[in-house]
């Protein structure tokens, strides 16, 4: 019982990383770009977010202000990795795919750089990341073990996915932008500035994501920059699909992403060769859910028509 | 008449550029390449307090160039990548976004790495490479063609499938080499047992290198020559035409994706057996490959999918990596240095193909009348002048006519 309570706590705990990834992916490919550096701008959001509790931190601010700085620190560097991006897919109508890839090389390579930087100056992050977590309380009920035990980004992650649920499926801007995403050349037509919609989603999707970057590192990893976020990233696309393009749905999907990503960690009297195939149930339900909406073929589960092509308003 | 107000001529235009010259595009492609290396040696010079930009020039020069060795194994890594890029090339040129080269390759090297570890020293050592070849081969093919069976029959969307496959590849291989030794950190070494295959009397690098001269060839031939080719280049132009002309699309992809996967297996085992002599896969990500399969999509993509320009895109990427490597170490920059160099690069590279498939022309001054009743009275008046002219006109016809 302990171990299960232990185990939904932990899926709560990662899955709100695959959370911010998949809720900022979300955005993007709904207007209509495959955003394949998700685990580059997570990187960049990890490297402002962990700079910004720094300084924070270092300056004596209070919880609250120290947490505000590292998501605000986090938004603006994803937000310019997914500028950067939008820039070279929107207005230079590159290949997305290659554009994409760029940015996860770029992303990682920044992140592990600035974090070589960083322990060569003995700088480190775990006074900080206090901040953002708090131990479990192994004492109190299960009810507050699952639900009350985690730092406060857990629930802002599930707030902003909410929030672009709501956004998208329910206002007159959340309908245009997937308009934008299913058929630029028409909601071209019928007056809505896509170029500006495709802006917003980038770099909105990307600043999203970037808290994703910030929250692992501070929050999972309490403050240790030895682990790699691009492992995350990829996991966050592939929630998108999972979740069938709804973040809504994806609030669950994180979670059993979550829980997937910890149980080889959890589970005891399991070889270290076995736990490495454990691994690969994200990814392969994934791939799995992916065959079955293209077999069923309804339109409600599909990807955006338009993903991945470039809109130039005088192609015909 | 009251004056509407207008709405402005945009200050800049695109046009797509239909008829670009290869020369100018090329001309442009080494500028870009110029610039970002000076951009990496700017910032290089801001990150590291040791370097200037005479210090990185240096080092990029004396760790691509700097010793007969570094020279070949330069050009045995630009083989590697290049048939990497050439084996997704097919598939790029037929609108299949195969972006999981790096996992077929990943299968390759798993393939032959089961074989070596399980098979070495049960039979002749040459038998065994032969088998890890098959195997490789085989495995890199199943990788590649499960995508493509979803894709022809159901048109599962490839990209998305593609690179879950990688990540699917990666466990299986991280899981292969905790189960052959489980007391590795997640890599297995073949030093000791094929550390010598591959080499053609002491030279280590130059088996690679033919293979890919020779598949480089025969892909720029098949690509332009042959039959298959044109139904690849038809099949990604439009699926409709080619099913016109009687062009069976499933298969030409089915067929395309096992010519891909049979080249990522080859590569694969190339890399296992004459390249690191060991297997590696500490995580999905953290692998043999190590992202050179997504390497290739960049360069097989900057190269237009034309093999023979792919020598050159592979050669500035290898040639960066490596150079900002050596930077990297005698900066003490740290092992992630090179990528973020190497994404530097790739941005700038990227950027040109907009220069090259579009123009932008600028809002021209003095084209348009301005005021827009100048405008009105002039077609006013150019109207009453062509009414005169045709009433002219029908006068005098009546006239001809009687005269005829």
């Amino acid at each position: 019982m302990t171990i299960l309570v232990s185990m939904i706590q932990q899926a709560i705990h990662f899955g709100a990383v695959f959370l911010y990834g998949s809720t900022g992916e979300t955005i993007v490919e709904k207007s209509g770009h495959l955003n394949l550096g998700m685990p580059g701008i997570m990187c960049l959001g990890g490297v402002g977010g962990c700079l910004g509790a720094y300084w924070a931190f270092q300056g004596g601010w209070s919880t609250f202000w120290v947490v505000l700085l590292a998501v605000i620190m986090a938004m603006a560097f994803g937000g310019l990795g997914g500028l950067l991006y939008g820039l070279f897919t929107i207005t230079l109508r590159c290949n997305q795919n290659v554009t994409g890839l760029t940015l996860t090389t770029f992303g990682a390579g920044v992140l592990g750089f600035w974090g070589t930087q960083m322990g060569d100056k003995g700088i480190t992050f775990a006074p900080a990341s206090r901040m953002f977590w708090t131990p479990v309380d192994s004492t109190a009920n299960w009810f507050s073990q699952i639900f009350l035990s985690h730092g406060p980004l857990v629930y802002l992650a599930i707030a902003i996915a909410i929030v672009v649920a709501v956004y998208m499926n329910h206002t007159r801007k959340g309908l245009a932008l997937r308009a934008v995403g299913e058929n630029p050349a028409a909601a071209d037509a019928a007056g809505i500035n896509v170029i500006a919609h495709k802006y917003v989603s980038c770099v909105l999707g990307a600043a999203i994501a970037g808290i994703g970057g910030a929250f692992y590192l501070l929050d999972c990893t309490q403050g240790s920059l030895e682990y790699v976020i691009d492992a995350m990233g990829w996991l966050a696309v592939a929630l998108v699909i999972f979740s069938l393009w709804r973040p809504g749905i994806g609030i669950f999907g994180a979670f059993i992403f979550g829980f997937l990503y910890r149980l080889p960690y959890n589970i005891t009297g399991v070889a270290l060769a076995e736990k490495e195939l454990l691994k690969v149930i994200p990814y392969a339900v994934t791939a799995l859910v992916l065959i079955i909406i293209s077999f069923f073929n309804k339109r409600e589960t599909q990807p955006p028509a338009a993903l991945g092509l470039p809109y130039f308003r005088e192609d015909r | 008449m009251t004056k509407q107000k207008h709405a402005k001529e945009p200050l800049m235009h695109l046009t797509r550029r239909l008829n670009f010259s290869p020369k100018y595009a090329w001309a442009i492609r080494i500028g870009a390449f110029v610039l970002s290396i000076l951009v990496c040696a700017i910032v290089t010079t801001i990150l590291s307090p040791k370097a200037n930009v005479g210090f990185f020039f240096r080092y990029l020069f004396t760790g691509t160039f700097g010793t007969t060795r570094l020279i070949w194994a330069l050009f045995r890594d630009l083989a590697i990548l290049l048939l990497l890029a050439l084996a997704v090339t097919p598939c790029f040129k037929m609108r299949y976004w195969n972006i999981g080269g790096e996992g077929q390759a990943l299968m390759g090297c798993l393939g032959a790495a089961v074989i070596v570890s399980q098979l070495y020293g049960k039979m002749a050592t040459p038998l065994v490479l032969i088998i890890a070849l098959v195997v490789a081969i085989g495995f890199g093919a199943v990788w590649a063609v499960i995508p493509a069976l979803f894709k022809a029959k159901w048109n599962t969307n490839e990209t998305l499938l593609t690179l879950m496959f990688n990540y699917i590849a990666g466990c299986l291989g991280a899981f292969f080499v905790k189960k052959a030794d489980p007391n590795t950190t997640g890599s297995l070494s073949f030093l000791d047992s094929i550390g010598n295959a591959g080499n053609i009397g002491s030279n280590q690098f130059i088996l690679i290198i033919i293979i890919a001269t020779v598949i480089t060839t025969l892909m720029a031939v098949y690509l332009k020559y042959s039959k298959h080719g044109y139904e690849i280049t038809v099949v990604g132009e439009s699926p409709n035409t080619a099913r016109y002309v009687g062009i069976h699309n499933k298969k030409v992809i089915i067929r395309t994706l096992v010519l891909c996967g049979v080249l990522c297996g080859i590569v694969g085992f190339m890399m296992v057996c004459f390249k690191d002599h060991s297997f590696k896969a500490e995580s999905a990500t953290d692998t043999t490959v190590g992202g050179l399969g997504f390497t290739a999509v960049l360069i097989s993509w900057l190269a237009h999918f034309n093999p023979l320009a792919m020598v050159l895109t592979s050669f500035l990427v290898v040639f960066i990596t490596r150079g900002a490597k050596n930077v990297g170490d005698y900066a003490r920059l740290g092992a992630n240095y090179p990528s973020m160099m190497v994404g530097i690069f790739f941005f700038f590279i990227i950027a040109t193909e907009f220069f090259i498939n579009f123009k932008i022309s600028f809002r021209q001054k003095g084209e348009l009348p301005k005021e827009p009743d100048d405008l009105i009275k002039s077609s006013e008046e150019t109207a009453d002048k062509t009414r005169a002219q045709s009433a002219d006109a029908a006068a005098a016809t009546p006239a001809s006519a009687t005269e005829a």
